[in-house]
Protein backbone atom coordinates (compact mmCIF):
# COMPACT_ATOMS: atom_id res chain seq x y z
CA UNK A 1 0.00 0.00 0.00
CA UNK A 2 2.68 2.49 0.87
CA UNK A 3 3.96 2.67 -2.88
CA UNK A 4 0.46 4.66 -3.16
CA UNK A 5 1.09 7.03 -0.62
CA UNK A 6 3.14 10.16 -1.58
CA UNK A 7 3.59 11.18 1.92
CA UNK A 8 7.03 10.97 3.45
CA UNK A 9 7.40 7.48 5.17
CA UNK A 10 11.05 7.72 6.60
CA UNK A 11 10.42 6.01 9.91
CA UNK A 12 7.71 4.04 8.42
CA UNK A 13 8.53 0.50 9.56
CA UNK A 14 9.25 1.22 13.17
CA UNK A 15 6.79 3.18 13.56
CA UNK A 16 4.19 0.68 12.06
CA UNK A 17 5.03 -2.24 14.25
CA UNK A 18 4.71 -0.25 17.31
CA UNK A 19 1.29 0.98 15.92
CA UNK A 20 0.52 -2.14 15.20
CA UNK A 21 1.41 -3.40 18.73
CA UNK A 22 -1.02 -0.53 20.36
CA UNK A 23 -3.90 -1.10 17.99
CA UNK A 24 -3.71 -5.06 18.76
CA UNK A 25 -3.62 -4.20 22.37
CA UNK A 26 -6.59 -2.12 22.13
CA UNK A 27 -8.45 -3.94 19.98
CA UNK A 28 -7.64 -7.36 22.46
CA UNK A 29 -8.81 -5.44 25.35
CA UNK A 30 -12.19 -4.11 23.46
CA UNK A 31 -12.86 -8.05 22.80
CA UNK A 32 -12.03 -9.41 26.67
CA UNK A 33 -15.91 -8.73 28.21
CA UNK A 34 -17.15 -10.72 24.96
CA UNK A 35 -14.58 -12.99 25.37
CA UNK A 36 -15.13 -13.90 28.38
CA UNK A 37 -19.05 -14.29 27.73
CA UNK A 38 -18.01 -16.73 25.19
CA UNK A 39 -16.20 -18.53 28.17
CA UNK A 40 -18.87 -18.23 30.69
CA UNK A 41 -21.42 -19.38 28.00
CA UNK A 42 -19.27 -22.58 27.30
CA UNK A 43 -19.15 -24.07 30.42
CA UNK A 44 -21.28 -26.11 32.13
CA UNK A 45 -23.31 -24.59 35.07
CA UNK A 46 -21.89 -27.65 37.50
CA UNK A 47 -18.69 -26.61 36.41
CA UNK A 48 -18.31 -22.99 36.99
CA UNK A 49 -20.85 -23.38 40.56
CA UNK A 50 -17.97 -26.50 41.80
CA UNK A 51 -14.51 -24.34 40.46
CA UNK A 52 -15.94 -20.49 40.36
CA UNK A 53 -15.77 -18.52 37.09
CA UNK A 54 -12.34 -17.73 36.87
CA UNK A 55 -11.01 -21.63 36.43
CA UNK A 56 -9.87 -23.32 34.07
CA UNK A 57 -12.55 -25.40 32.17
CA UNK A 58 -13.17 -29.43 32.86
CA UNK A 59 -15.41 -28.95 29.63
CA UNK A 60 -16.56 -27.01 27.07
CA UNK A 61 -19.89 -27.18 25.07
CA UNK A 62 -22.66 -26.05 23.19
CA UNK A 63 -25.41 -27.12 25.79
CA UNK A 64 -26.27 -23.80 26.72
CA UNK A 65 -27.33 -22.46 23.56
CA UNK A 66 -28.95 -25.13 22.76
CA UNK A 67 -30.77 -25.04 26.45
CA UNK A 68 -31.47 -21.51 26.18
CA UNK A 69 -32.82 -22.01 22.28
CA UNK A 70 -35.36 -24.61 23.68
CA UNK A 71 -36.18 -23.58 27.06
CA UNK A 72 -36.69 -19.85 26.79
CA UNK A 73 -38.86 -19.73 23.44
CA UNK A 74 -36.22 -17.63 21.71
CA UNK A 75 -37.32 -18.99 18.46
CA UNK A 76 -40.72 -17.21 18.77
CA UNK A 77 -39.09 -13.85 20.08
CA UNK A 78 -36.63 -13.82 16.92
CA UNK A 79 -39.43 -13.96 14.68
CA UNK A 80 -41.25 -11.31 16.81
CA UNK A 81 -38.03 -9.38 16.08
CA UNK A 82 -37.58 -9.93 12.55
CA UNK A 83 -41.27 -9.02 12.34
CA UNK A 84 -40.34 -5.65 13.49
CA UNK A 85 -37.35 -4.68 12.14
CA UNK A 86 -37.59 -6.06 8.72
CA UNK A 87 -40.57 -3.61 7.51
CA UNK A 88 -39.38 -0.97 9.95
CA UNK A 89 -35.74 -0.49 8.16
CA UNK A 90 -37.67 -0.92 4.64
CA UNK A 91 -40.27 1.37 5.56
CA UNK A 92 -37.61 3.89 7.17
CA UNK A 93 -35.40 4.14 4.42
CA UNK A 94 -38.82 4.20 1.73
CA UNK A 95 -39.72 7.14 3.59
CA UNK A 96 -36.56 8.59 4.32
CA UNK A 97 -35.54 8.40 0.49
CA UNK A 98 -38.74 9.94 -0.09
CA UNK A 99 -38.22 13.15 1.64
CA UNK A 100 -34.91 13.26 1.17
CA UNK A 101 -35.46 13.26 -2.51
CA UNK A 102 -38.22 16.16 -1.90
CA UNK A 103 -36.23 18.82 0.10
CA UNK A 104 -32.59 17.92 -2.17
CA UNK A 105 -33.44 17.82 -5.49
CA UNK A 106 -36.49 20.32 -5.67
CA UNK A 107 -36.19 24.12 -4.85
CA UNK A 108 -39.41 24.16 -2.80
CA UNK A 109 -39.76 27.07 -0.02
CA UNK A 110 -39.93 24.72 3.15
CA UNK A 111 -37.30 22.89 2.08
CA UNK A 112 -34.96 23.45 5.04
CA UNK A 113 -38.10 23.69 8.05
CA UNK A 114 -38.82 20.34 6.71
CA UNK A 115 -35.37 18.85 6.82
CA UNK A 116 -35.21 20.26 10.27
CA UNK A 117 -38.78 18.93 11.36
CA UNK A 118 -37.48 15.63 10.60
CA UNK A 119 -34.18 15.88 11.55
CA UNK A 120 -35.13 17.41 15.28
CA UNK A 121 -37.55 14.53 15.68
CA UNK A 122 -34.95 11.82 15.74
CA UNK A 123 -32.96 13.89 18.25
CA UNK A 124 -36.26 14.27 21.10
CA UNK A 125 -35.56 11.51 23.67
CA UNK A 126 -37.97 8.84 23.49
CA UNK A 127 -38.88 9.06 27.01
CA UNK A 128 -40.31 12.74 25.78
CA UNK A 129 -42.86 11.20 23.92
CA UNK A 130 -43.73 8.16 25.26
CA UNK A 131 -46.94 8.60 27.85
CA UNK A 132 -49.13 10.67 24.89
CA UNK A 133 -47.69 7.76 22.22
CA UNK A 134 -49.24 5.55 25.20
CA UNK A 135 -52.73 7.37 25.29
CA UNK A 136 -52.67 7.70 21.43
CA UNK A 137 -52.03 4.14 20.43
CA UNK A 138 -54.76 3.02 22.94
CA UNK A 139 -57.45 5.24 20.55
CA UNK A 140 -56.50 4.23 17.22
CA UNK A 141 -58.08 1.02 16.14
CA UNK A 142 -56.93 -1.81 13.54
CA UNK A 143 -59.01 -4.32 12.16
CA UNK A 144 -58.93 -7.59 13.63
CA UNK A 145 -56.12 -9.16 10.71
CA UNK A 146 -53.52 -6.79 11.75
CA UNK A 147 -54.11 -6.68 15.64
CA UNK A 148 -55.60 -8.88 17.94
CA UNK A 149 -55.82 -6.08 20.21
CA UNK A 150 -57.94 -4.39 18.12
CA UNK A 151 -56.05 -1.29 18.53
CA UNK A 152 -52.70 -0.03 17.60
CA UNK A 153 -51.61 -0.84 21.46
CA UNK A 154 -50.25 -4.36 21.77
CA UNK A 155 -49.31 -5.03 17.94
CA UNK A 156 -46.11 -5.27 16.13
CA UNK A 157 -47.73 -2.39 13.91
CA UNK A 158 -47.37 0.14 16.34
CA UNK A 159 -43.91 -0.62 17.35
CA UNK A 160 -43.38 -0.59 13.68
CA UNK A 161 -45.17 3.06 13.26
CA UNK A 162 -42.95 4.60 15.86
CA UNK A 163 -39.68 3.35 14.56
CA UNK A 164 -40.53 4.40 11.44
CA UNK A 165 -41.59 7.68 12.46
CA UNK A 166 -38.81 8.34 14.47
CA UNK A 167 -36.13 7.01 12.77
CA UNK A 168 -36.74 8.81 9.23
CA UNK A 169 -35.01 11.60 10.79
CA UNK A 170 -31.30 10.46 10.75
CA UNK A 171 -31.76 8.58 7.43
CA UNK A 172 -33.66 11.88 6.09
CA UNK A 173 -30.57 13.85 6.95
CA UNK A 174 -27.69 11.31 5.70
CA UNK A 175 -29.04 10.89 2.55
CA UNK A 176 -30.65 14.29 1.74
CA UNK A 177 -27.05 14.77 2.39
CA UNK A 178 -26.04 12.36 0.20
CA UNK A 179 -28.59 13.16 -2.63
CA UNK A 180 -27.14 16.91 -3.15
CA UNK A 181 -23.98 15.25 -4.35
CA UNK A 182 -25.42 13.76 -7.32
CA UNK A 183 -25.52 16.10 -9.98
CA UNK A 184 -28.42 18.37 -10.88
CA UNK A 185 -27.69 17.73 -14.87
CA UNK A 186 -28.39 14.10 -13.97
CA UNK A 187 -32.33 14.78 -13.33
CA UNK A 188 -32.24 17.85 -15.51
CA UNK A 189 -31.79 15.18 -18.39
CA UNK A 190 -34.55 12.72 -17.17
CA UNK A 191 -36.47 15.85 -17.53
CA UNK A 192 -35.35 16.54 -20.80
CA UNK A 193 -36.01 13.54 -22.33
CA UNK A 194 -39.75 14.11 -20.18
CA UNK A 195 -39.51 11.11 -17.42
CA UNK A 196 -42.21 11.80 -14.98
CA UNK A 197 -40.51 12.66 -11.71
CA UNK A 198 -41.44 9.29 -10.15
CA UNK A 199 -39.34 7.61 -12.70
CA UNK A 200 -36.50 10.09 -11.24
CA UNK A 201 -36.78 8.83 -8.49
CA UNK A 202 -37.05 5.40 -8.30
CA UNK A 203 -34.96 4.47 -11.97
CA UNK A 204 -32.29 7.09 -11.29
CA UNK A 205 -32.02 8.84 -7.90
CA UNK A 206 -32.76 5.44 -5.76
CA UNK A 207 -30.06 3.40 -7.51
CA UNK A 208 -27.46 5.71 -7.49
CA UNK A 209 -28.19 6.07 -3.80
CA UNK A 210 -27.41 2.27 -3.22
CA UNK A 211 -24.07 2.83 -0.91
CA UNK A 212 -25.82 5.38 1.52
CA UNK A 213 -28.38 2.72 1.73
CA UNK A 214 -25.84 0.30 2.95
CA UNK A 215 -24.92 1.85 5.46
CA UNK A 216 -28.12 3.08 6.64
CA UNK A 217 -29.51 -0.45 6.64
CA UNK A 218 -26.61 -1.61 8.71
CA UNK A 219 -27.22 0.97 11.02
CA UNK A 220 -30.75 1.07 11.64
CA UNK A 221 -31.28 -2.84 11.39
CA UNK A 222 -28.38 -2.75 14.37
CA UNK A 223 -30.41 0.25 16.32
CA UNK A 224 -34.41 -0.95 15.22
CA UNK A 225 -33.08 -4.58 16.60
CA UNK A 226 -31.76 -3.88 19.62
CA UNK A 227 -34.24 -1.15 20.48
CA UNK A 228 -36.54 -2.03 23.90
CA UNK A 229 -37.53 1.08 25.07
CA UNK A 230 -40.66 0.90 22.48
CA UNK A 231 -42.03 -2.71 23.10
CA UNK A 232 -41.58 -2.28 26.80
CA UNK A 233 -44.05 0.14 27.09
CA UNK A 234 -46.49 -0.46 24.24
CA UNK A 235 -46.54 -3.65 23.99
CA UNK A 236 -48.17 -5.62 26.76
CA UNK A 237 -48.10 -9.23 26.28
CA UNK A 238 -44.79 -10.72 27.04
CA UNK A 239 -45.19 -13.04 24.15
CA UNK A 240 -45.61 -10.21 21.38
CA UNK A 241 -42.14 -8.86 22.76
CA UNK A 242 -39.12 -8.76 20.24
CA UNK A 243 -35.85 -10.46 21.90
CA UNK A 244 -34.16 -7.84 23.49
CA UNK A 245 -36.79 -6.95 25.78
CA UNK A 246 -37.19 -10.88 26.05
CA UNK A 247 -34.41 -11.23 27.31
CA UNK A 248 -35.28 -9.49 30.29
CA UNK A 249 -37.70 -11.85 31.36
CA UNK A 250 -34.97 -14.52 30.37
CA UNK A 251 -32.68 -12.81 33.25
CA UNK A 252 -35.57 -12.89 35.50
CA UNK A 253 -36.58 -16.27 35.10
CA UNK A 254 -32.94 -17.90 34.95
CA UNK A 255 -31.09 -15.09 36.67
CA UNK A 256 -29.28 -17.74 39.19
CA UNK A 257 -27.82 -19.64 35.90
CA UNK A 258 -25.61 -17.14 34.26
CA UNK A 259 -23.71 -19.08 32.02
CA UNK A 260 -27.08 -20.18 30.18
CA UNK A 261 -28.31 -16.38 30.22
CA UNK A 262 -24.87 -15.47 28.63
CA UNK A 263 -25.76 -18.25 25.93
CA UNK A 264 -28.56 -16.78 24.84
CA UNK A 265 -27.37 -13.13 25.14
CA UNK A 266 -24.73 -14.39 22.79
CA UNK A 267 -27.53 -15.80 20.38
CA UNK A 268 -29.49 -12.72 20.72
CA UNK A 269 -26.59 -10.67 18.59
CA UNK A 270 -25.82 -13.28 15.66
CA UNK A 271 -28.13 -11.68 13.10
CA UNK A 272 -26.66 -7.41 14.06
CA UNK A 273 -23.37 -9.39 13.64
CA UNK A 274 -24.43 -11.00 10.49
CA UNK A 275 -25.69 -8.09 9.03
CA UNK A 276 -22.81 -5.85 10.07
CA UNK A 277 -20.50 -8.42 8.37
CA UNK A 278 -22.62 -8.47 5.48
CA UNK A 279 -22.35 -5.18 5.12
CA UNK A 280 -19.01 -3.95 5.98
CA UNK A 281 -17.18 -3.06 3.30
CA UNK A 282 -20.40 -1.08 2.20
CA UNK A 283 -20.88 0.64 5.86
CA UNK A 284 -17.99 2.84 5.90
CA UNK A 285 -18.29 4.50 2.30
CA UNK A 286 -21.89 4.72 2.62
CA UNK A 287 -21.21 6.86 5.61
CA UNK A 288 -18.71 9.10 4.27
CA UNK A 289 -20.38 11.06 1.78
CA UNK A 290 -23.44 11.77 4.22
CA UNK A 291 -21.33 13.00 7.07
CA UNK A 292 -18.23 14.00 5.90
CA UNK A 293 -18.20 16.36 2.85
CA UNK A 294 -20.13 19.44 4.38
CA UNK B 1 -47.36 20.90 0.44
CA UNK B 2 -49.21 21.14 -2.94
CA UNK B 3 -49.22 25.11 -2.71
CA UNK B 4 -45.32 25.18 -3.02
CA UNK B 5 -43.70 26.47 -5.96
CA UNK B 6 -41.02 26.35 -7.95
CA UNK B 7 -38.64 28.72 -7.61
CA UNK B 8 -35.79 28.47 -10.12
CA UNK B 9 -36.97 25.34 -12.19
CA UNK B 10 -37.43 26.65 -15.41
CA UNK B 11 -39.59 23.32 -16.39
CA UNK B 12 -42.92 23.30 -14.78
CA UNK B 13 -43.88 20.45 -13.57
CA UNK B 14 -46.89 18.39 -14.34
CA UNK B 15 -50.22 17.47 -12.63
CA UNK B 16 -48.40 13.51 -12.10
CA UNK B 17 -45.42 15.07 -10.69
CA UNK B 18 -47.44 17.10 -8.34
CA UNK B 19 -49.15 14.58 -7.40
CA UNK B 20 -46.18 11.91 -6.73
CA UNK B 21 -44.60 14.54 -5.03
CA UNK B 22 -47.17 15.52 -2.57
CA UNK B 23 -47.87 11.95 -1.61
CA UNK B 24 -43.86 11.01 -1.24
CA UNK B 25 -44.05 13.87 0.80
CA UNK B 26 -47.09 14.46 2.49
CA UNK B 27 -47.14 10.61 4.03
CA UNK B 28 -43.77 10.38 5.95
CA UNK B 29 -44.61 14.07 7.39
CA UNK B 30 -47.93 12.59 8.74
CA UNK B 31 -46.63 10.10 9.97
CA UNK B 32 -43.74 12.10 11.40
CA UNK B 33 -46.41 14.39 13.25
CA UNK B 34 -48.83 12.51 14.16
CA UNK B 35 -46.26 10.08 16.11
CA UNK B 36 -43.66 12.45 16.99
CA UNK B 37 -44.42 15.69 17.19
CA UNK B 38 -48.04 15.77 18.63
CA UNK B 39 -46.98 13.26 21.83
CA UNK B 40 -44.21 15.97 22.09
CA UNK B 41 -46.27 18.68 22.28
CA UNK B 42 -48.81 16.40 24.38
CA UNK B 43 -45.83 15.90 27.21
CA UNK B 44 -45.66 19.95 27.18
CA UNK B 45 -49.06 20.01 28.09
CA UNK B 46 -49.09 17.05 30.61
CA UNK B 47 -46.18 18.15 32.17
CA UNK B 48 -48.55 21.11 33.63
CA UNK B 49 -51.28 18.84 35.00
CA UNK B 50 -51.79 15.99 37.49
CA UNK B 51 -52.77 12.91 36.18
CA UNK B 52 -52.34 9.21 37.50
CA UNK B 53 -52.76 8.31 33.68
CA UNK B 54 -55.52 5.91 33.75
CA UNK B 55 -59.19 8.27 33.36
CA UNK B 56 -58.47 11.27 31.18
CA UNK B 57 -61.08 13.03 32.81
CA UNK B 58 -58.90 12.98 36.14
CA UNK B 59 -56.34 15.72 34.15
CA UNK B 60 -55.95 18.09 36.25
CA UNK B 61 -54.32 21.23 35.56
CA UNK B 62 -51.76 22.54 38.16
CA UNK B 63 -49.57 25.06 36.35
CA UNK B 64 -46.10 25.25 37.38
CA UNK B 65 -46.89 22.63 40.31
CA UNK B 66 -44.50 20.09 38.82
CA UNK B 67 -41.70 22.25 38.31
CA UNK B 68 -41.56 23.89 41.19
CA UNK B 69 -41.70 20.74 42.69
CA UNK B 70 -38.83 19.03 41.16
CA UNK B 71 -36.68 21.80 41.34
CA UNK B 72 -37.34 21.78 45.27
CA UNK B 73 -38.36 18.58 46.70
CA UNK B 74 -37.65 15.93 44.51
CA UNK B 75 -34.70 14.13 46.48
CA UNK B 76 -33.60 11.95 43.14
CA UNK B 77 -33.92 15.25 41.11
CA UNK B 78 -30.55 16.76 41.41
CA UNK B 79 -28.63 13.69 41.97
CA UNK B 80 -29.81 12.47 38.11
CA UNK B 81 -28.85 16.12 36.77
CA UNK B 82 -25.57 15.92 38.67
CA UNK B 83 -25.16 12.19 36.99
CA UNK B 84 -26.36 13.10 33.62
CA UNK B 85 -23.34 16.07 33.82
CA UNK B 86 -20.66 13.71 34.51
CA UNK B 87 -22.10 10.99 32.21
CA UNK B 88 -21.95 14.05 29.75
CA UNK B 89 -18.34 15.16 30.66
CA UNK B 90 -17.39 11.70 31.00
CA UNK B 91 -18.21 10.75 27.79
CA UNK B 92 -16.89 14.21 26.07
CA UNK B 93 -13.70 13.40 27.71
CA UNK B 94 -12.63 9.93 27.43
CA UNK B 95 -14.52 7.56 24.79
CA UNK B 96 -15.01 10.45 22.27
CA UNK B 97 -11.41 11.58 22.10
CA UNK B 98 -10.25 8.28 22.17
CA UNK B 99 -12.46 7.00 19.21
CA UNK B 100 -11.05 9.97 17.36
CA UNK B 101 -7.76 8.86 17.91
CA UNK B 102 -8.34 5.63 17.04
CA UNK B 103 -9.82 6.38 13.86
CA UNK B 104 -6.96 8.51 13.12
CA UNK B 105 -4.89 5.64 13.75
CA UNK B 106 -6.85 3.33 11.07
CA UNK B 107 -7.01 6.05 8.34
CA UNK B 108 -3.82 5.86 7.48
CA UNK B 109 -3.56 2.17 4.64
CA UNK B 110 -2.32 -0.22 7.35
CA UNK B 111 -2.74 -3.79 6.96
CA UNK B 112 -5.34 -5.33 9.43
CA UNK B 113 -7.19 -2.62 10.14
CA UNK B 114 -10.84 -3.61 9.18
CA UNK B 115 -9.98 -6.68 12.21
CA UNK B 116 -8.80 -3.71 14.87
CA UNK B 117 -11.77 -1.55 13.49
CA UNK B 118 -14.17 -4.73 13.79
CA UNK B 119 -12.82 -5.15 17.26
CA UNK B 120 -13.77 -1.88 18.53
CA UNK B 121 -17.18 -1.53 16.89
CA UNK B 122 -18.15 -4.64 17.84
CA UNK B 123 -19.86 -3.63 21.41
CA UNK B 124 -21.69 -0.97 19.26
CA UNK B 125 -23.36 -3.88 17.05
CA UNK B 126 -24.79 -5.51 20.22
CA UNK B 127 -27.74 -4.52 22.28
CA UNK B 128 -27.58 -2.12 25.14
CA UNK B 129 -29.43 -5.08 26.94
CA UNK B 130 -26.82 -7.65 25.83
CA UNK B 131 -24.23 -5.27 26.81
CA UNK B 132 -26.04 -4.77 30.09
CA UNK B 133 -25.27 -8.22 30.68
CA UNK B 134 -22.11 -8.90 29.91
CA UNK B 135 -20.91 -6.24 32.23
CA UNK B 136 -23.39 -8.05 34.61
CA UNK B 137 -21.27 -10.88 34.67
CA UNK B 138 -18.24 -9.11 35.05
CA UNK B 139 -19.01 -7.16 38.19
CA UNK B 140 -21.26 -9.45 39.80
CA UNK B 141 -19.61 -9.05 43.58
CA UNK B 142 -19.40 -12.90 43.97
CA UNK B 143 -19.00 -14.95 40.52
CA UNK B 144 -17.59 -11.74 38.27
CA UNK B 145 -14.54 -11.19 36.38
CA UNK B 146 -12.98 -8.49 37.69
CA UNK B 147 -13.58 -9.69 41.80
CA UNK B 148 -11.89 -12.92 40.60
CA UNK B 149 -9.22 -11.45 39.04
CA UNK B 150 -8.81 -9.14 42.55
CA UNK B 151 -9.57 -12.16 44.41
CA UNK B 152 -6.72 -13.80 42.73
CA UNK B 153 -3.90 -11.23 42.53
CA UNK B 154 -5.00 -11.58 47.07
CA UNK B 155 -6.15 -8.22 47.41
CA UNK B 156 -8.76 -9.93 49.54
CA UNK B 157 -11.42 -7.19 49.08
CA UNK B 158 -15.26 -7.89 48.12
CA UNK B 159 -16.46 -5.08 45.75
CA UNK B 160 -20.05 -4.60 45.50
CA UNK B 161 -19.45 -2.89 42.14
CA UNK B 162 -22.76 -1.67 40.81
CA UNK B 163 -24.23 -2.15 44.40
CA UNK B 164 -21.93 0.71 45.68
CA UNK B 165 -23.20 4.13 45.34
CA UNK B 166 -19.83 5.57 45.48
CA UNK B 167 -18.88 3.50 42.44
CA UNK B 168 -21.89 2.26 40.24
CA UNK B 169 -22.03 5.22 38.08
CA UNK B 170 -18.40 4.82 37.08
CA UNK B 171 -18.71 1.11 36.65
CA UNK B 172 -21.51 1.92 34.01
CA UNK B 173 -20.03 4.65 32.61
CA UNK B 174 -16.92 2.16 31.68
CA UNK B 175 -19.38 0.27 29.98
CA UNK B 176 -20.80 2.65 27.92
CA UNK B 177 -17.58 4.08 26.85
CA UNK B 178 -16.73 0.33 25.62
CA UNK B 179 -19.52 1.13 22.93
CA UNK B 180 -19.28 4.77 22.53
CA UNK B 181 -15.52 4.63 21.32
CA UNK B 182 -16.57 2.70 18.68
CA UNK B 183 -19.34 4.30 17.68
CA UNK B 184 -17.19 7.51 17.33
CA UNK B 185 -14.27 5.94 16.06
CA UNK B 186 -16.97 4.54 12.69
CA UNK B 187 -18.11 8.54 12.37
CA UNK B 188 -15.15 9.43 12.44
CA UNK B 189 -13.06 7.30 10.51
CA UNK B 190 -16.51 7.80 7.76
CA UNK B 191 -15.29 11.94 7.75
CA UNK B 192 -11.98 11.18 7.02
CA UNK B 193 -12.33 9.26 4.27
CA UNK B 194 -13.66 12.33 2.66
CA UNK B 195 -10.99 14.70 3.62
CA UNK B 196 -9.13 15.88 1.19
CA UNK B 197 -5.25 13.89 0.77
CA UNK B 198 -3.33 16.79 -0.50
CA UNK B 199 -3.92 19.02 2.77
CA UNK B 200 -2.67 16.18 4.97
CA UNK B 201 0.46 15.55 2.59
CA UNK B 202 1.16 19.76 2.23
CA UNK B 203 1.21 19.73 5.51
CA UNK B 204 3.56 16.80 5.65
CA UNK B 205 5.74 18.88 2.96
CA UNK B 206 5.57 21.79 5.67
CA UNK B 207 7.05 19.74 8.33
CA UNK B 208 4.28 19.16 10.74
CA UNK B 209 4.55 15.81 12.11
CA UNK B 210 1.31 13.26 12.79
CA UNK B 211 0.20 14.83 16.03
CA UNK B 212 0.49 18.58 14.54
CA UNK B 213 -1.54 17.72 10.95
CA UNK B 214 -4.10 16.51 13.11
CA UNK B 215 -4.66 19.37 15.40
CA UNK B 216 -4.02 22.27 13.12
CA UNK B 217 -5.08 20.86 9.60
CA UNK B 218 -7.35 17.65 9.90
CA UNK B 219 -9.30 18.83 12.99
CA UNK B 220 -10.12 21.83 11.81
CA UNK B 221 -11.16 21.07 8.58
CA UNK B 222 -13.74 18.24 9.87
CA UNK B 223 -15.92 20.84 11.35
CA UNK B 224 -18.87 18.87 10.00
CA UNK B 225 -17.95 15.79 11.38
CA UNK B 226 -16.98 17.31 15.02
CA UNK B 227 -20.40 18.89 14.59
CA UNK B 228 -21.90 15.60 14.54
CA UNK B 229 -19.72 13.94 16.77
CA UNK B 230 -20.91 16.82 19.21
CA UNK B 231 -24.88 16.09 19.22
CA UNK B 232 -24.15 12.47 19.09
CA UNK B 233 -22.12 12.77 22.71
CA UNK B 234 -24.33 15.12 23.96
CA UNK B 235 -27.59 13.47 23.08
CA UNK B 236 -26.62 9.79 24.17
CA UNK B 237 -25.27 11.33 27.44
CA UNK B 238 -28.79 12.91 28.19
CA UNK B 239 -30.52 9.83 26.40
CA UNK B 240 -28.60 7.26 28.20
CA UNK B 241 -31.03 4.37 29.57
CA UNK B 242 -30.85 1.05 28.63
CA UNK B 243 -27.39 0.40 29.67
CA UNK B 244 -28.35 1.66 33.27
CA UNK B 245 -31.86 0.50 33.34
CA UNK B 246 -30.10 -3.21 32.49
CA UNK B 247 -27.64 -2.85 35.05
CA UNK B 248 -29.69 -1.18 37.91
CA UNK B 249 -31.86 -4.49 37.62
CA UNK B 250 -35.20 -2.57 35.77
CA UNK B 251 -37.69 0.09 36.82
CA UNK B 252 -36.67 1.86 39.78
CA UNK B 253 -33.57 4.27 39.82
CA UNK B 254 -30.65 2.72 42.16
CA UNK B 255 -28.59 4.79 45.17
CA UNK B 256 -25.79 6.38 43.05
CA UNK B 257 -27.27 5.75 39.38
CA UNK B 258 -30.42 8.21 39.32
CA UNK B 259 -30.58 9.82 35.79
CA UNK B 260 -33.32 11.88 34.32
CA UNK B 261 -34.32 9.10 31.28
CA UNK B 262 -34.90 6.71 34.64
CA UNK B 263 -36.66 9.03 36.68
CA UNK B 264 -38.85 9.95 33.79
CA UNK B 265 -39.46 6.45 33.45
CA UNK B 266 -39.94 5.59 36.77
CA UNK B 267 -42.91 7.90 37.31
CA UNK B 268 -44.22 7.18 33.93
CA UNK B 269 -44.26 3.58 34.17
CA UNK B 270 -43.83 2.44 37.26
CA UNK B 271 -46.10 1.01 39.63
CA UNK B 272 -47.72 4.48 40.70
CA UNK B 273 -47.96 6.40 37.25
CA UNK B 274 -47.65 10.25 38.20
CA UNK B 275 -47.89 11.04 34.40
CA UNK B 276 -47.80 15.18 34.79
CA UNK B 277 -44.72 14.59 36.87
CA UNK B 278 -42.97 12.32 34.92
CA UNK B 279 -43.79 15.12 31.92
CA UNK B 280 -42.17 17.32 33.64
CA UNK B 281 -39.23 15.41 34.04
CA UNK B 282 -39.11 15.18 30.21
CA UNK B 283 -39.68 18.80 29.29
CA UNK B 284 -36.68 19.71 31.17
CA UNK B 285 -34.75 16.40 29.87
CA UNK B 286 -36.41 18.10 26.36
CA UNK B 287 -35.51 21.98 27.14
CA UNK B 288 -31.91 20.53 27.77
CA UNK B 289 -31.52 18.08 24.64
CA UNK B 290 -33.37 21.05 22.45
CA UNK B 291 -30.21 23.29 23.31
CA UNK B 292 -27.95 20.41 21.79
CA UNK B 293 -30.38 20.07 18.85
CA UNK B 294 -30.58 23.80 18.52
CA UNK B 295 -27.07 24.48 18.13
CA UNK B 296 -26.86 21.53 15.85
CA UNK B 297 -29.21 22.74 13.27
CA UNK B 298 -27.99 25.99 13.59
CA UNK B 299 -24.63 24.91 12.68
CA UNK B 300 -25.79 22.59 10.26
CA UNK B 301 -28.54 24.55 7.84
CA UNK B 302 -26.87 28.05 8.20
CA UNK B 303 -25.04 27.61 5.16
CA UNK B 304 -27.94 26.16 2.96
CA UNK B 305 -30.03 28.79 3.91
CA UNK B 306 -28.01 31.16 2.41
Amino acid sequence: MRESQTRKTTSAPRRQTGRHLMLAGIALLWLVPLLWAVYTSLRPYSDTAKHGYLSWPRSLSLGNFTDAWNQSGMPHFFWNSVLITVPSVLGTLLFSAAVAFFVSRFDFRWNIVLLMLFTAGNLLPAQVLITPLYRLYLLVPLPQWMSDSLLLYNSAWGIIAIHIAYQSGFCTFVLSNYMKTIPKEISEAALVDGAPVWRQFFQIILPLCRPAFAALATLESIWIYNDFFWPLALIESGDKRPITSALANLQGAYFTNPNLIAAGALMTAIPTLLVYFALQRQFISGLTIGSGKG
Amino acid sequence: MSSATPRTRPRRLGPGDRIFLTVIIGIPLAALLFFVWLPALASLGLSFTTWDGIELADIHWIGLDNYKEIFTNYPPFWPAVRHNVIWLLFTALLPTPFGIFLAYQLDRKIRFTRIYQTAIFLPMVLSLAVVGFIWEIIYNPDTGLLNGILNAAGSGHHIDWLGNPDLNLWAVLIASGWRHTGYIMILYLAGLKGFDPALKEAAALDGANGRQTFLRVVFPALKPVNIIILVVTVMESLRAFDIVYVLGGGVGSKPGMELLSLLITDNIIGESSHIGYGSALAVVLLLVSLAAIGTFLVQTFRKEDQ
